[in-house]
């Protein structure tokens, strides 16, 4: 098994790809938690902490479920908007629950509006911003949200999260698969049920950006 | 577009039952066929659920893409056309892909190279097409014969490169290549590849799977891109190219879209480990002498083993079956014990004995040999001989003015 360790950053001018580090992606089933495969049930746990701990936790929903391409993307998009809602109402004051959607895979140039969406080819800047320092990816087709997540793990401290409906993100420091309505409103779930138990780290935190 | 239901079990408008793979594979009867490697190649895309084959066509070094043509005459096959040249068919098939299509195509020797600027365009456009590479010389003066020194320049495109022995290992690995290179974590090119003449021209006994049943169709809408549906509103978001723009971001977006293209080749390796059982075959790889090699250089390193155990020389032999995943550390572990290590190739520079160099500790117990290229063929015998010499035994002289 690799060594390495799908960590919050800044880790690198030009981090490498976790898969060419040796991590592999979780079996159905599975998840994996800092590149360690694990179970589904602790990736739901480990993934509610880390929304709950954060300061700014933000959900970046991709074209994928802001589209009603299809029955499944709109019932996801109401699991996501239910997620989110839940999110709000559970953490405490001072802390900021978020959702900028990535609309689309273009850059954005010459000057993205960070406030209200966020690109993959240069996520970094929605997240130094607005100082989102949790974030998961839904809906996100699999190359563009691994660009992103290892641009992310390159330039900032943030804590990233892909909630994937095909075989997961090693680039994500924790990543389910197969992605489902059932999986998100479970993630919603586990959410309600740490409400409280969860100490958020606003003393502590960093604000996102490279330091 | 609602997401369709399995259709394990229904029929194709050829009456073909679309079949799980595995069962398709490994549990349905076979039937032995004495066929051609073209003619393998053609009844392995019959059952492929292929939605689109190009062709320039390049007989004489394989008939496949003619044979594939009276398939769409059968109407096994969507659409079926000849490009202008080799770089418009792959450029063709990059539009076939980039719609959703299932691709097929085949190439060989300078048909490759006129075309390879496409490989690494479909590499990065992650387009799961697969391309038939039955080898051949490259260089001028003109060869139409076997000659592998067209995968050297492969290597490094981005697409997953396999190398088949047989035309039985072409038939299966045929099937079994879309289902790795269609799996959304990989979802890249795959060039397959074989000794040409030796294995598109020769009959051999093949193992067919039954002709009535095929593949799942490909679902385009698991790609890890957008797919370009013009009734859905991804196809907006297209990939824009970066290069227009000069800046860090730019840049730095552009050396992670290439670092993800060799992830996604990491990533395949799970799944050929499991369709391919293994990066690599070996046998009797305890032996302190071992032959290393790819294509039909293994049957005649196999040949070579056995007249070496007619002369009490015990030899081990690793079939290397993916360039690309390059299988590191089952190489390195076959290898552990072996004192020399010998690369018979058909080609010039040895890029396989490259490759093993750089893989290996002790890479002095590499001999890059026996080499032919330019379409000779390759006797056992010159195996032996090498492998004879190196151990210090003594060994005839293969060529000589007769007597």
């Amino acid at each position: 098994m690799s060594e390495y360790r799908v960590l919050p950053g800044p880790e690198h001018f030009l981090p490498p790809a976790a898969a060419s580090m040796g991590i592999q992606l979780p079996n159905p089933g599975e998840a994996h938690i800092n590149g360690v495969i694990a179970s589904e049930e602790k990736a739901y746990e480990e993934a509610a902490r880390q929304f709950l701990m954060a300061k700014v936790p933000t959900i970046f929903p991709g074209p994928l479920v802001l589209w009603a391409w299809n029955e499944k993307a709109a019932k996801k998009a109401t699991a996501i908007r239910h997620l989110y809602n839940t999110l709000k109402d559970c953490v405490q004051p001072g802390q900021k629950a978020m959702l900028i959607p990535m609309p689309d895979y273009r850059p954005k140039y010459p000057k993205i509006n960070p406030e209200v969406e966020i690109n993959p080819n240069h996520p970094n800047l929605t997240i130094w911003h607005n100082k989102i320092d949790c974030c998961m990816f839904v809906g996100v087709h699999c190359h563009q949200a691994n660009l992103s997540l290892k641009i992310i793990r390159g330039g900032t401290s943030c804590y990233t999260i892909a909630m994937c409906a095909q075989a997961g993100h090693e680039d994500a420091m924790l990543s389910f698969r197969d992605a489902s309505v059932e999986k998100i409103m479970r993630l919603a779930d586990t959410i309600k049920r740490l409400k409280g138990t969860v100490q958020p780290r606003l003393e502590t935190a960093k604000n996102g950006a490279s330091s | 577009m609602a997401t369709p239901p399995s259709v394990i079990g229904t029929q194709n408008k050829k009456g073909q039952t679309y079949t799980d793979p595995w069962k398709l594979l490994h549990e349905a009867p076979r039937t032995p066929s004495f066929f051609t490697g073209s003619e393998v190649i053609k009844e392995a895309v019959r059952r492929s659920s292929c939605d689109v084959m190009i062709a320039y066509p390049i007989t004489p070094q394989s008939e496949a893409a003619a044979l594939i043509g009276e398939l769409f005459a059968e109407g096994y096959i969507g659409d079926y056309f000849r490009g202008e040249s080799e770089f418009a068919v792959m450029s063709q098939c990059a539009g076939a892909a980039f719609g959703g299509a299932r691709v097929f195509t085949t190439t060989a020797g300078p048909g490759t190279m006129r075309a390879m600027e496409n490989f690494p365009m479909w590499a990065g456009a992650r387009l799961p097409i697969q391309m038939i590479v039955t080898c051949r010389g490259i260089n001028s003066p003109l060869s139409i014969q076997p000659d592998t020194l067209e995968i050297a320049y492969l290597l490094n495109t981005g697409m997953l490169v396999w190398h088949a022995e047989t035309a039985q290992d072409f038939f299966d690995w045929i099937l079994k290549g879309y289902l790795v290179s269609e799996e959304p974590d990989v979802h890249l090119p795959l060039a397959l590849c074989c000794d040409g003449f030796f294995v598109t021209h020769t009959k051999d006994v093949v193992n067919l799977t039954p002709a009535d049943m095929c593949l799942p169709p490909y679902d385009p809408y698991r790609s890890p891109v957008p797919c370009m549906d013009m009734e859905c509103p991804p196809v907006r978001m297209m990939r824009d190219p970066f290069v227009m723009k000069s800046n860090y971001i730019s840049y730095a977006t552009h050396a992670s879209w290439q670092q993800e293209i060799w992830a996604a080749i990491e990533r395949s390796r799970k799944h050929s480990i499991h369709w391919l059982n293994g990066l690599i075959d070996t046998e009797n790889v305890d032996a302190e002498t071992l032959i290393v090699a790819s294509g039909t250089a293994v049957s005649q390193g196999r040949e070579a083993i056995r007249l070496l155990e007619e002369e009490g020389v015990r030899c081990g032999l690793v079939k290397v079956k993916t360039l690309r995943p390059w299988p590191e550390d089952e190489i390195r572990e076959a290898t552990k014990n072996a004192k020399h290590i010998f690369v018979p190739e058909f080609n010039v520079t040895g890029w396989l004995a490259k490759e093993l160099r750089a893989t290996i500790p002790n890479p002095h117990r590499v001999h890059a040999g026996p080499h032919v290229c330019g379409g000779m063929t390759m006797p056992p015998e010159i195996i032996v001989s090498e492998i004879k010499t190196a151990l210090g035994m003594k060994s005839f002289s293969l060529a000589g003015r007769g007597s």
